[in-house]
This record gives C-alpha cells, sequence and structure tokens, in this order.
C-alpha cells in the first residue's frame, strides 16, 4: 500500500471539507452584506470588524440553543434527515478538477480529490439526487402537516428540474466526446469555454440548478409567509444549522460545476506554466457566479408553486430537450469544429 | 420570457448597491430630535436659585396615567424654596406609569415642569424607575443659590411671575 498516496487522499479530503465549511460560514455573511447593500443598508457590521465574526457568533448561537425534538416524530429519521441532505452536497466536489499537476515534496499531485472520474457526470447527477430524500424524510419525520407538506412541495420541485439539468448536462457531453469531467474541461481549453457553443445549454443550467438548490426565485419550499418554513419547521439548533448548510453549500458547488462545464473549470491565462492559477480563476470564476445568484435573490419575487411546475416541466424540459438535438445536429453538421 | 424587464429589475438592485446605506449607527450616531421633543422631566429655577415649582400639583391632576406624587409644604422666609407661599416637599415621577403626553407641562402655572429631550432612561429595576426630586430639579443657574434660602421678608410673596410667551 502506497502510503504516499492515502496521506494525499486523506489530506486532499479534509482540506476541501475545511474549505467547503468554511466558504458556507463566509459565504452566509457575503449573502447578508450584498443583500443589505442591494437594499441600502448596512450589513452585520457589529461582530468583529465589518462584521467579519458574524459567522462565529450564529455558530456559537447555534449551538447553544435548544435541540427540540417534536412528541411524536419518529426520532431516528428526524435526527438523520440532515444528514442525508448535507453529505452529498460535501461529496459532489470529489470529481471536479480544481487545477492541473502540481509538484509537491516530490510528487506529481493533481488537483483533483478522486482523480479523473470516466463517468464523473454519472457520479454528479447521482450524488446530488440523494438530497432529495433527506428533505422528503424530514418533511415526514416532523409529524406537522405543514411541514409535511412543505416536503412534498421541495421533493416534486427538485426532482422537476432535476431531469432539465440532466439533459443540459449532456451538452458538454456531446461536445467533448466524454462523461469524464477532467476530460471536458481539457475539451474547453482546446476549443474555447463551452457557453459560447451552449447558450441556451447555459442558461438551461443556471435556471435548473437555482431551482435544485431551493433559491429565489425558486424558493417556495422556504417561503415563510406561506408554509412557516417549510420541510424544516420543527428544527432547531445544529440540526436547524446542517439545513442552512446544505443550502449554501449546494450554492457553492453548483457555481463550481457551472464554471467547470461552461466556463472553463480552472482554466486561464498563463494557468500551464502555473499551476497554481488554476484554483485561483476556479475561485473568482465562482465567486462571480455565487455573487450573481445573491444579486437575483435581491431582485427578482418568488415564482408561484403551480406556476413553478408549469414552467419546468412545460417550458425548461422541451426547450433543454430542444438544446441536446440542436447540439447533436450541430456536432454531426460541423464535424471539424470538435477537437 | 421577460428578459428585459428581470434585466432592468437587477439593474437597479446594481446601481443601489453604490448609494450611500441610509442606517444611522444608533450608539455611534443619533438622530437629533424634533422641537417640542417630549423626553425626561425636569423641575426649573428661577435665575435667582429659587425653585419655581409652587406644590400645587395641577400637574398631578392633569397626568392621565396618574404618574406624579406631590406633597406641599409653607415656604418660611428662613427656609425658602420657592417665591410665593407652598413649595413641594416630595415631587416624584413614576417614569414606568408617564406616558410622555406633556399635559403636566401645560397644566403648570409657573413653567416649572418641562419635558426636555433626553430619551435614553433605562433601568434595570423596576424601583429605580420613581425618579424623586432631587433626580429631577435642574441644576443651579449661574448666580443662584441653592434652595433652602434665607431671604428677607416681604420680597417674594407673589407665586405665579409675569409670564412670557413659551419658548421650544
Amino acid at each position: 500500500m502506497e502510503y504516499g498516496l492515502i496521506l494525499e487522499w486523506i489530506i486532499k479530503a479534509v482540506l476541501m471539507l475545511l474549505i467547503l465549511l468554511i466558504g458556507f460560514a463566509y459565504t452566509t455573511y457575503l449573502e447578508r452584506k450584498v443583500l443589505a447593500r442591494m437594499q441600502v443598508r448596512y450589513g452585520p457590521n457589529r461582530a468583529g470588524p465589518k462584521g467579519l465574526l458574524q459567522p462565529v457568533a450564529d455558530g456559537v448561537k447555534l449551538i447553544f440553543k435548544e435541540e427540540l425534538i417534536p412528541a411524536k416524530a419518529d426520532k431516528l429519521l428526524f435526527i438523520l434527515a440532515p444528514v442525508i441532505t448535507v453529505l452529498p452536497a460535501l461529496t459532489i466536489l470529489a470529481v471536479v478538477p480544481f487545477g492541473g499537476t502540481v509538484n509537491l515534496f516530490g510528487r506529481e499531485i493533481t488537483l483533483s480529490i478522486a482523480g479523473d472520474l470516466n463517468v464523473g457526470i454519472l457520479y454528479l447527477t447521482a450524488v446530488t439526487s440523494i438530497t432529495v430524500y433527506g428533505m422528503v424524510l424530514a418533511g415526514w419525520a416532523s409529524n406537522n402537516k405543514y411541514a409535511m407538506m412543505g416536503g412534498i412541495r421541495a421533493t416534486a420541485q427538485v426532482i422537476s428540474y432535476e431531469l432539465a439539468l440532466g439533459l443540459a448536462f449532456i451538452g458538454p457531453i456531446l461536445l467533448a466526446s466524454s462523461m469524464s469531467v477532467n476530460e471536458i474541461v481539457n475539451a474547453q481549453g482546446r476549443m474555447g469555454w463551452f457557453f459560447i457553443y451552449q447558450p441556451i445549454g447555459f442558461i438551461i443550467f443556471l435556471i435548473a440548478t437555482l431551482a435544485e438548490i431551493n433559491r429565489v426565485p425558486f424558493d417556495m419550499p422556504e417561503a415563510e409567509q406561506e408554509l412557516v418554513a417549510g420541510y424544516h419547521t420543527e428544527y432547531s439548533g445544529m440540526k436547524f444549522a446542517l439545513f442552512m448548510m446544505t443550502e449554501y453549500i449546494k450554492m457553492i458547488v453548483v457555481a463550481v460545476l457551472a464554471a467547470t462545464f461552461f466556463l472553463g473549470g480552472y482554466l486561464g491565462p498563463f494557468v500551464d506554466q502555473i499551476p497554481w492559477l488554476g484554483p485561483v480563476y476556479l475561485f473568482i470564476k465562482v465567486f462571480i457566479l455565487v455573487f450573481g445568484i445573491i444579486w437575483v435573490r435581491a431582485t427578482w419575487p418568488r415564482f408561484r408553486y403551480d406556476r413553478l411546475m408549469a414552467f419546468g416541466w412545460k417550458i425548461l424540459l422541451p426547450l433543454a430537450v430542444l438544446n441536446v438535438l440542436l447540439t447533436g445536429a450541430f456536432i454531426i453538421l460541423f464535424p471539424g469544429v470538435i477537437r | 420570457m421577460f428578459a428585459i424587464e428581470l434585466a432592468r429589475g437587477l439593474y437597479t438592485t446594481w446601481r443601489e448597491m453604490f448609494n450611500k446605506p441610509v442606517t444611522i449607527q444608533y450608539p455611534d450616531q443619533r438622530r437629533p430630535v424634533y422641537r417640542r421633543f417630549k423626553g425626561r422631566h425636569s423641575l426649573h429655577r428661577y435665575d435667582n436659585g429659587l425653585e419655581k415649582c409652587i406644590g400645587c400639583s395641577l400637574c398631578a391632576a392633569a397626568c392621565p396615567a396618574d404618574a406624579i406624587f406631590v406633597e406641599s409644604a409653607e415656604n418660611t422666609d428662613a427656609a425658602r424654596f420657592s417665591p410665593g407661599e407652598r413649595y413641594a416637599s416630595t415631587y416624584e415621577i413614576n417614569m414606568l406609569r408617564c406616558i410622555y403626553c406633556g399635559y403636566c407641562e401645560d397644566a403648570c402655572p409657573t413653567e416649572a415642569i418641562v419635558l426636555g429631550d433626553n430619551y435614553e432612561l433605562s433601568f434595570t429595576d423596576r424601583h429605580d424607575a420613581i425618579y424623586t426630586k432631587e433626580m429631577l430639579l435642574e441644576a443651579l443657574p449661574e448666580g443662584g443659590s441653592s434652595t433652602p434660602q434665607e431671604v428677607k421678608p416681604g420680597v417674594y410673596t407673589r407665586s405665579v411671575p409675569e409670564m412670557k410667551d413659551p419658548v421650544d
């Protein structure tokens, strides 16, 4: 057993978890500050200089909160549901390349946690679907009619938009002739970034992922005015923190996926000479996309639930199928473009 | 669909991001109060140091919340607190009962009780909310001596002075 390899895996995995968790904490801070500035007010600016310790304060508060389990709730499912929701979100990024290969401590290390998985996209779609179980279980285990309704609505929304999402993935797969995420990024290096070839696909991807992560304008499951708090009504303390963690981590993950499939991933000027620039470029692209998600939250009202479902099935899904057909036709008619 | 309208909405929030926030950061900055703001009460004095309050308890009668408690006593020339016959020996306002309506200020015949500009009155115990005369009495003006004063007989016989129009 090569201990160096095992150590490398462990360090990469721990590093990714740490980055995601710190990213989650400061994405909440970024969201509050950006939303505030767009609403012409200051965000949190009391906890620490410029409010930078606000996520720490929130975390400590949630730890100290009373953990309430409703009387007739299914205890095991109640405790397990947030865990089922958050774990897939943390592990999606295992197949995404963050950079080329670097030479550290005499080893060639690829900046990607699970290396090159040749069915990377299959892994992605499979893992994102596991989150749905957590939502419906949370609603069911709360022993609360309204939470159950919220859970069912959230689940229906997510699985409806997952179809459009899967079809939006097919565009880059066709263009790169491979399901491996590494190969897709390399193909973008050769051909140019995919959002030029797939403008409709990019837009469908963004809309479908907004619906997947239950963010505005698709955040009906969390709409406080309609449904108290949807499937996480009965949750308090750390379990509630895990649901919030899921939402923000999925936000980051979805931005990474959009950057990887349509915006060239870690590619950028001079990335061959300096491999460490790869993660920096990816960070810049992810930051811009996350800012865009927050900007959308500050601006647009939410969809009514029946309109949301109609939009997903009647407009987005046919458009996604059309996109696949057009991409296929494009590849057959212009064979020289695919390299 | 309404791509143009969606983009216009996004542009509006983008533009608003660059405006200065309208928040007033409270303990560091305070908003100036308006004229005739009805805040904390104070019992005023004349320029020579005598208290204006004559213990008539018209303020206690006017108070809709029954927050003022007045006990009066006779002035003597040896120990004089206010011009006229009486002064308020006990004057307490229960700040928790007070509704800051200003009726006591309107009712006072000598303009003794006046509501000022201070609104930051917090206490940790309900008993601390009862403000006594010492707490309410205004500080001594320049050139005045503290009460009780010893005065010559026959100088201060008029309780209610010549009144001028009120200023803020």
